[in-house]
């Protein structure tokens, strides 16, 4: 390290060597043993299954965030469209699924896709309509998507921040039930964000209220 | 020069010293809490919302069939990191290392906040922006910036209403939970320089005030700094749970993130999350999830700050871990529900407890931190916030003994004191009846012992859940709320002023 290296480096020592003392000071009479975890690694429904579907649906929908339901990948445009609206501007990641936009082509909506030609900055978000993602897993119990900056369909993570309006398109075999079902198949290396409904203050006499800084929209499209 | 051959002077654990940050208040909980006692004002607002946060935490820790086995789980995953501590963060430092973070050591607070304000000058920064992180509080952070000529600004909602009122935080996840909002409405109204005239008290109306006006900041900020809800040492994966998205703008948007989080944060593995990512929401906000949950591994080229410093901080965690019993309170998730269950707190704000942390944990972890220096030492009156009536130790998702470390704290309490007094004798006398079966009952009655002691533990041993679950998620029937004052008034007479 540099300059300060000297004096924190002490520091570091210095910690380190107190903490030993004070695990040793304050060891337990009994060593404790193997952590238990004997709760629950799967859910009711399997992954992808109609119940966990329908779970998903439920409570992402009590976050007061809409949910809708398509058959086919090839349903996906339509509804986009529609959830879009009027929006002037969208923005979507460079491994976005293109088909997903076709519905709103006619409209003369401008598509800015992030890094083609060139990663799109904080001001280019702030002035575009809506966002449209994809989700690495949804948590059908807790209604939680889950957006990997490192895939090419949900993208770096300003993308779903800055814009007021996120459109994310979910899978059905990304459906697992719970958390732990979901931590297993992610990386945690990669950027992830954890979204449970839009964003929400409970700092005014406990009252829920949606929409602060985040996205003040989230529409969920839930495809098979 | 080889510096190997000197002697290594012992080291030893130490507590958080004073005269840095907000461990300590000024006045002694009783006298504190009398005048809060005659606030009606506030004894409404905390009363309404305490009421409301647990019901909606009854609701969703009942739909979970498996809560008591993720207690359990939390419980041992804390008491395994305390095991291990030093070789878990050695770890964690890295991992962090290795994914292009670089991490920083803290003996106490003012060297936190010092390392801090060399990050941001050396970043080119004179303000930054916040999320609210109970670390900064602790160390005073926010004053030590402005002192160095660095602008902080806090952006969560409720650190922004305690911050625009001039005023201190009075709960953990919900600072400004004093509050209601026609005070809120004021605030605004006298310290937005651009907010609407018309702005009425509905509480979407100003959570859209607060985005305007925090909307610029975050879209020009340089650099931001944040706590952790956990750090994953084997990954060396960081995590910030919040509501409202002004956490991920701060973990974004700017280019250098500082993130202060105190040495206990640790957990060992990516999948300990598991446990964690449930408990925590369902205890603190009474949500299934909370909104937003990030998680960020050193830098990622072309994706948010591409410089991450992380500084770890001891400040007297290394004194608690060296108290067998007290560590456990090292194992706080920093949920709030234990203060949302507490008779005491209710009545008299968070504010009475004078350190940043308060409610029962506070009562405990913060003469804990600091060590109780003596008789005047105003937290050496903080474990006796409490009329032990067990219902913290029942919601606390880590399942921390609460009521037993306040007994402890009370005897530590009792020998800072140089010479006995009156109140010296009360106590080790009622020290005696807590650990002799035969003299219980006379304890009983005035400490309201009866629940915590027999209540719980036969509760634990002959009620295993499904049972237990009713006594975890009922409202807690109230004590009258004299109890703890006039346990005060006949236990320390004429000393509460
Ligand atoms: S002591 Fe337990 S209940 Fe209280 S804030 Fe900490 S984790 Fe939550």
């Amino acid at each position: 390290m540099s300059a300060p290296a000297g004096a924190r480096g002490s520091a570091r020592e210095e910690v380190l060597a107190r903490l030993r003392a004070g695990r040793d000071a304050g060891a337990p009479r009994t060593a404790p043993g193997p952590v238990p975890r004997d709760y629950a690694r799967r859910g009711a429904h399997d992954p992808g299954s109609p119940g966990a579907l329908d779970l998903l649906v439920e409570r992402v929908e009590d976050y007061r965030a809409t949910v809708t339901r398509v058959a086919r990948p090839g349903d996906v445009a339509g509804v986009v469209a529609r959830l879009l609206g009027d929006a002037g501007s969208v923005a979507v990641p460079p491994g976005a699924d293109r088909a997903w936009l076709t519905g709103i082509g006619g409209r003369g909506a401008v598509v800015h896709v992030d890094g083609d030609p060139r990663p799109l900055t904080t001001a280019d978000l702030d002035r575009v309509d809506a966002v449209v993602t994809g989700a690495a897993v949804a948590v059908a119990e807790t209604g939680t998507l889950v957006l990997d900056a490192a895939a090419g369909d949900q993208g770096r993570r300003l993308l779903t921040l800055v814009p007021d309006h996120h459109v994310c398109v979910v899978r059905a075999e990304d459906v697992v039930g719970t958390v732990p079902e979901a931590l297993a198949r992610l990386d945690p290396l990669h950027p992830l964000t954890f979204v449970s409904g839009p964003s929400a203050t409970s700092d005014i006499e406990l009252d829920r209220v949606e929409g602060v800084h985040g996205p003040r929209r989230l529409d969920v499209v839930l495809v098979g | 020069m080889s510096t190997t051959d000197l002697p290594t002077p012992t080291v030893r654990p130490a507590h958080a010293p004073a005269g840095t940050g907000h461990l300590r208040g000024t006045r002694p909980f009783p006298a504190e809490a009398r005048d809060a006692l005659a606030n009606t004002q506030l004894r409404r607002n905390l009363g309404k919302a305490t009421g409301v946060i647990r019901a909606k935490r009854a609701a969703v820790v009942d739909e979970v069939p498996d809560w008591e086995a993720l207690r359990r789980s939390g419980s041992a995953i804390k008491a395994d990191v305390m095991a291990r501590l030093p070789e878990l963060l050695e770890q964690l430092e890295a991992a962090v290392t290795a994914r292009g973070g670089v991490v920083h050591w803290a003996r106490d607070a003012a060297e936190a906040n010092a390392i801090v304000l060399d990050l941001v000058r050396a970043a080119g920064g004179d303000e930054v922006v916040k999320v609210k992180s109970m670390a900064t509080q602790e160390t005073g952070l926010n004053e030590a910036l402005e002192a160095g000529g660095v602008a902080a600004w806090e952006t969560d909602l409720a650190e922004l209403i305690v911050q625009l009122g001039d005023d201190r935080p009075s709960h953990i996840l919900v600072p400004a939970i004093h509050r209601n909002r026609s005070e809120i409405r004021e605030i605004f109204l006298r310290e937005m320089p651009d907010v609407d005239p018309d702005l009425t008290d509905e509480p979407r109306r100003l959570a859209m005030a607060a985005r305007t006006h925090l909307r610029r900041k975050f879209l020009g900020a340089k650099v931001a700094v944040s706590g952790a809800n956990f750090a994953v040492a084997d990954t060396g994966t960081l995590s910030v749970v919040e509501s409202e998205g002004n956490g991920r703008m701060c973990l974004t948007l700017p280019e250098t993130l500082i993130t202060l989080m105190g040495v206990e944060k640790v957990v060992p593995t990516w999948s300990d999350l598991e446990v964690f990512l449930q408990l925590l929401p369902r205890s603190s906000t009474g949500e299934r999830m909370n909104p937003y949950t990030s998680t960020w591994t050193g830098v990622t080229p072309g994706d948010g700050p591409q410089a991450f410093h992380l500084v770890l901080m001891d400040n007297g965690r290394s004194g608690v871990l060296a108290d067998p019993d007290g560590r456990e309170a090292l194992h706080c998730i920093r949920c709030s529900a234990c203060l949302n269950v507490c008779p005491v707190y209710e009545r008299a704000g968070g504010h009475a407890y004078g350190s940043v942390y308060p409610g029962p944990i506070g009562a405990v972890l913060s003469p804990l931190l600091t060590g109780i220096t003596g008789e005047d030492d105003v937290n050496a009156s903080l474990p006796y916030a409490s009329s032990l009536c067990g219902a913290c130790f029942d919601a606390c998702p880590v399942r921390i003994d609460i009521p037993n470390l306040l007994v402890q704290q009370r005897a530590a309490s009792v020998e800072s004191h140089h010479r006995p007094t009156g109140q010296d004798v009360a106590m080790r006398a009622a020290r005696v009846a807590m650990t002799s079966a035969g003299r219980f009952r006379a304890a009983e009655k005035g400490l309201g012992l009866g629940r915590v002691l027999g209540g719980r533990s036969g509760r634990i041993t002959a009620l295993p859940w499904p049972a237990s679950r009713w006594t975890a998620s009922r409202d807690v029937p109230v004590p009258p709320a004299e109890t703890a004052r006039d346990w005060f008034a006949r236990t320390r007479p004429g000393r509460e002023r």
